[in-house]
């Protein structure tokens, strides 16, 4: 048996799969630890991937050549493209998944990567050189040793995981799954700092217990997108198109508020049993209705598990009170008074490393080569976990090779958004990305992701040519229709008609197409119908170009000004701050800032800016000092 | 490194010259050792001011090798009770000149650095002791030459003008959060925000906003003086009327027309409030080259003042002629206020000039040469100060950085309101809610992402 390898990563959730597939498709040879192969890439929670802020999160994986895009597109049971009717930056797909596909597509992504190997057993020690500053392997709890350059830690919530249902708690890692130990403890012997996080999920139910009739129905999109830029993966489109699963919403009422009222003094939350701190965003159902007493109603979504199952999702009905209590409310629900549970929501408080204790590599600061990735760092969510995993495996394999690491920009990423907030700010409940943590929105857009990220991944050895060329002919063809559009004009006679039946006012001269387009409620695919002029060599562009041309052009003010707010924040990125900078000696600086950028330690001035604790007053000392 | 901040900077903290009495201030860890070394009681004993109380007062010598230089004031404030946050001494000695400068002079030699200009200031600025907009208000309180001007940047120092502009930072994050809470939350069932009272929030935020915007041009206008140019036909006496009220020989004054060719200038405070009095060269149609230089240059200058004073000489102009003058003088003067002052006047002709111009714009009587009735000028002029409604108490912006941002911000709430009626995605409405935020940041700091989240989670339920 293989004893050494290049990097090691523990856990095969969404961390650790992007992790192991891309550090092996860069050249790295890789071992994959799991407790359990039967449990690789598990949605431990909704099954969805993608959503706001989310959905461009799985589209900037893909591009980047990452797997989440292409494995959430083939194991959709249905898509959405959400908030639609806002603007382009606020567009999100979202996917439904059948869960037993998603880890099914997964392994099989793995297994067809020839440079990742998988060994299944629990991992609770890392082996750390004399000097104690550096990671070298792990140790297994089989007894087994395995040395590598570097490590990757994606524990998720397993690391002395606690599950709480009522009064009752015990040991585990998810439901039916053991937890982790000894890892913790060694870290926090080699001076980490750890915390508890707690999060929670709802009752699985039976979906032949369910009166759909008393539901109201939320049907796929008619018009069907994808995550991946790769084609051929979604499973609504093309000639085999399948037709896609609805899903259901309902509401709670009084009735139900008052008998999960019963359960409160039994709950771990109320209690004081649980210590760690849960989402705000993503509060259980008890949290609710104690902290929003005023709403009679919370709204409810019914999400199928698969194509071949019965089990159902129950979304916003997340709680960790008596079992019993849960079913008996569940019953007053509409549409779930004859409802059966597969299995009780809960509650899991688990161990997290407060991230300001990472480099934006991922890397830690104190062991050199080990990188954490996913709820290890206090976030939430899939999408989250996927990307932070997949960073983390892109600078393990650059470190171990002596190249230089890839740390995105805010400006360039959601991805970016999310390890900067991290590492600057941390955080005190699990982290989930919005579209408002993000200053340049609408540059962070769903429809160029590949624009922004794919020639960086490309020129790393990750994404693929094939996708280079994608994009390249996305962007020589979108600049095609924009040239054309700003260079050519259009008769009045040929518009109005449309223009009028839109309650647009109709033009009197030649204008170019291009001012049309400007217009709301106009689109390029409306004026190649109604403008036979048009060059028709636009209407044999895809779908993905025309947009992409289209919003460049209809948004260009806006994305204009979004590009000079980030060339703002590009220079202050340009100031760099020495690692060594004595921070003590600038006795201006607060108590605070001063420990928090010693803690941190910066490389530029703009990340100091966004650490938790610096003021602009901070900052502004910090300039005069460096002689601006 | 710009300046070193370990040791103890001096410098004379009165204007330069003689004076009844002079402060001379210190700044720094070593302050009270350097002063020790040269300060002594009455019978010429030791002081320990180490040991003194914050804000105390100690009379006493300041002595050189038994040679006394002056006996002075000296007031002690400790870290950080003091401007600068650091320990500090301000000794009032006598004003002449001479023994300000010898006590500079003991005092640098025992190890005090003469201070760069504003090094106090950043001092303070650095130890926290104010923020942006108060530090750049303690420069203004430096310079503030007249009443009103002082007490802006008082006011402002005190923090008034950050407490206004944060209760309309809080009332955009409401707004914020509002359509934030639209854009992440969709999914959610939550009520959205009624649009109508959201433009109602804009413009309530709007109108402060124009007020504070207005009040810079006002705010400027204290700082610098209220810019009052004289014009009038050659040798209608303005120079003289303008060495009247700068007391001083100043503009080159004779009797041949166009002896002032080019803008004399000066400040004057008058009741409180600085005047800068711009004298030009007489209007009228001219060959000579240079002479027409003066004349656009006085044109320019009325275009720029809030008040021009025209100045006639009361034997040489007809009604008819200063009835077209006022006409043509009024097309130049854009928005400033107009003041007609009849020059030359004796108390004979007085009543009967009075009545022949009553039906005109409202003239005052005077006489430069003669100090005639100059003191209802000036009490004129203040009253058209007055008029402008200008309340101290009020806050008034008067520091560049600060109205350029709120105009920023004004800007950006205009597209917000333009996209409320195109009826613009929300995407982009909250684009420019953003920019009016970070520009409103810009003098009180910023408002980051998570403090919007924070809103949001705090009022409303969200999740799934």
């Amino acid at each position: 048996m293989q004893s050494s390898y290049d990097i090691i990563v523990v856990g095969a959730g969404h961390a650790g799969c992007e992790a192991a597939a891309a550090a092996a498709n860069m050249g790295s040879r890789v071992l994959l630890i799991t407790m359990n192969m039967q449990t690789i890439a598990q949605m431990s929670c909704n099954p969805a991937m993608g959503g706001i802020a989310k959905g461009q999160i799985v589209r900037e994986i893909d591009a980047l050549g990452g797997y989440s895009g292409i494995v959430s597109d083939r194991s959709a049971i249905q898509f959405r493209m959400l908030n639609r009717s806002k603007g382009p930056a606020m567009w999100s797909p979202r996917t439904q998944n059948d869960r037993m596909m998603f880890a099914a597509e997964w392994r099989k992504m793995l297994e067809q990567t020839p440079k990742v190997d998988f060994w299944q057993d629990t991992v609770n020690a890392l082996l750390i050189s004399k000097d104690g500053k550096r990671v070298e392997g792990v140790v297994t709890g089989m007894g087994l040793a395995f040395h590598s350059k570097a490590v990757v830690l994606t524990n998720g919530t397993f690391l002395n995981g606690i599950i709480h249902i009522g009064e009752k708690n015990f040991s585990g890692g998810r439901t039916g799954e053991k937890a982790a130990y000894g890892i913790t403890e060694q870290l926090v012997q080699l001076g980490f700092e750890s915390g508890r996080m707690k999060t929670g999920t709802p009752p699985r139910l039976d979906g032949r217990s369910i009166d759909y009739t008393k539901t109201e129905i939320q049907e796929g999109d008619a018009f069907i997108d994808k995550f991946s830029y790769l084609e051929n993966t979604s499973p609504f489109m093309g000639e085999k198109a399948k037709k896609q699963t609805p899903c259901h919403i309902t509401y709670t009422n009084p009735q139900v508020h008052d008998i999960l009222k019963t359960g409160f003094e039994k709950s771990p939350m109320f209690a004081g049993r649980i210590q760690g701190l849960g989402p705000r965003y993503c509060p259980s159902i008890e949290d609710k209705i104690n902290r929003f007493s005023e709403r009679e109603r919370h709204q409810l979504f019914i999400e199928p598990e698969g194509w071949d199952t019965v089990e159902i999702y129950l979304n916003g009905f997340s709680t960790s009170l008596p079992e019993e209590v849960q079913l008996k409310a569940l019953q007053l629900i509409p549409g779930l008074e004859k409802v059966k549970m597969f299995r009780p929501g809960y509650a899991i408080e688990y161990d997290y490393f407060p991230p300001t204790q990472l480099k934006l590599t991922l890397e830690t600061q104190l062991a050199d080569n080990l990188y954490f990735a996913g709820q290890i760092n206090g976030t939430t969510g899939y999408e989250e976990a996927a990307c932070q995993g997949l960073m983390a495996g892109i600078n393990a394999h650059l470190k171990i090779n002596e190249k230089e690491s890839l740390v995105l920009n805010r400006y360039e990423a959601y991805i970016g958004v999310l390890i900067d907030d991290l590492v600057n700010k941390g955080t005190d409940e699990p982290y989930r990305m919005f579209t408002s943590r993000s200053e340049y929105r609408l540059l962070l857009r769903q429809d160029n992701a590949d624009v922004r990220l794919t020639p960086i991944s490309h020129k790393l050895g990750l994404a693929s040519a094939e996708r280079l060329q994608c994009v390249e002919k996305k962007t020589a063809n979108a600049n095609k229709i924009i040239d054309y559009f700003k260079n050519n004009s259009i008769e009045p006679s040929e518009i109005n008609p449309f223009l009028e039946s839109i309650n647009s006012s109709p033009i009197h001269q030649k204008v170019r197409y291009h001012n049309v387009l400007s217009r709301p409620n106009i689109s390029i695919p409306d004026m190649l119908r109604y403008c036979n002029h048009l060059d028709k060599n636009i209407s044999s562009f895809d779908k993905e170009t025309i947009e992409q041309a289209e919003i460049l052009m209809k948004y260009e003010g806006y994305i204009e000004r979004e590009n000079e707010n980030a060339d703002k924040l590009k220079r202050l990125e340009e100031l760099k701050l020495r690692p060594d900078f004595n921070y003590d000696a600038v006795h201006s600086l607060s108590a605070e800032a001063r420990e928090k950028l010693k803690k941190i330690k910066p490389q530029t001035l703009g990340q100091a800016s966004r650490i938790s604790g610096i003021n602009p007053s901070d900052v502004s000392i910090l300039m005069i000092f460096m002689g601006r | 490194m710009l300046f070193n901040q370990n040791d103890t900077i001096i410098a004379l903290a009165t204007p330069h010259g003689t004076g009844a009495i002079a402060v001379i201030r210190l700044s720094g860890k070593n302050c009270f050792t350097i002063v020790e070394k040269v300060f002594f009681t009455k019978n010429k004993k030791a002081v320990n001011l180490q040991s003194k109380k914050s804000h105390t007062l100690h009379f006493g010598l300041i002595c050189v090798e038994e040679i006394i230089i002056d006996e002075v004031l000296l007031s002690v404030f400790k870290n950080p009770h003091s401007f600068t946050g650091e320990d500090s001494v301000e000794i009032s000695c006598h004003g002449s000149t001479f023994i300000q400068q010898q006590i500079l002079q003991v005092l640098t030699a025992k190890g005090a650095r003469m201070a760069q200009p504003g090094e106090f200031t950043l001092r303070g600025f650095l130890n926290g002791k104010f923020d942006l907009s108060q530090a750049e208000a303690v420069a203004d309180l430096v310079h503030s030459n007249s009443a009103v001007s002082h007490q802006v940047a008082m006011q402002q120092m005190r923090g008034g003008f950050s407490s206004k502009i944060n209760i309309l930072r809080e009332k955009l994050i409401d707004f914020a959060a509002l359509i934030e809470l639209e854009l992440d939350f969709s999914e959610e069932d939550v009520a959205f925000a009624d649009r109508s009272a959201l433009k109602n929030l804009i413009h309530s935020i709007q109108s402060i906003l124009e007020k504070l915007i207005q009040s810079y041009e006002l705010g400027n206008v204290i700082k610098n003086g209220i810019p009052v140019a004289i014009v009038g036909k050659p040798n209608a006496g303005k120079s003289t009327l303008l060495n009247i009220l700068l007391q001083e020989e100043r503009a080159i004054v004779s009797d041949i027309p166009g002896t002032t060719r080019d803008i004399i200038e000066d400040e004057i405070t008058i009741g409180g409030v600085l005047f800068r009095f711009i004298d030009t060269a007489g209007i009228r149609d001219t060959t000579d080259v240079i002479e027409q230089i003066g004349v656009n240059k006085a044109l320019d200058a009325m275009q720029k003042s809030a008040i021009v004073i025209y100045l006639f000489d009361a034997h040489e102009l007809s009604k008819q002629d200063l009835i077209v003058e006022t006409e043509k003088i009024k097309t130049h003067i854009g928005n400033s206020q107009l003041l007609m002052v009849c020059n030359k006047i004796d108390t004979e002709n007085l009543a009967e000039l009075q009545s022949e111009f009553s039906d005109m714009h409202p003239i005052l009587y005077i006489s430069a040469k003669n100090h005639l009735y100059i003191d209802d000028l000036k009490n004129k002029l203040v009253a058209l100060f007055d008029n402008r409604a200008v309340h101290v108490t009020e806050t008034v912006v008067t520091n560049a950085r600060h109205a350029d941002a709120l105009r920023k911000a004004n800007s950006s709430l205009y597209r917000v309101v333009e996209g409320l009626n195109q009826q613009v995605q929300t995407d982009l409405l909250a684009q420019d809610i953003r920019y009016a935020l970070e520009a409103l940041g810009e003098i009180t700091g910023s408002v980051t992402n998570n403090d919007l989240l924070a809103h949001i989670f705090s009022k409303f339920c969200i999740g799934k």
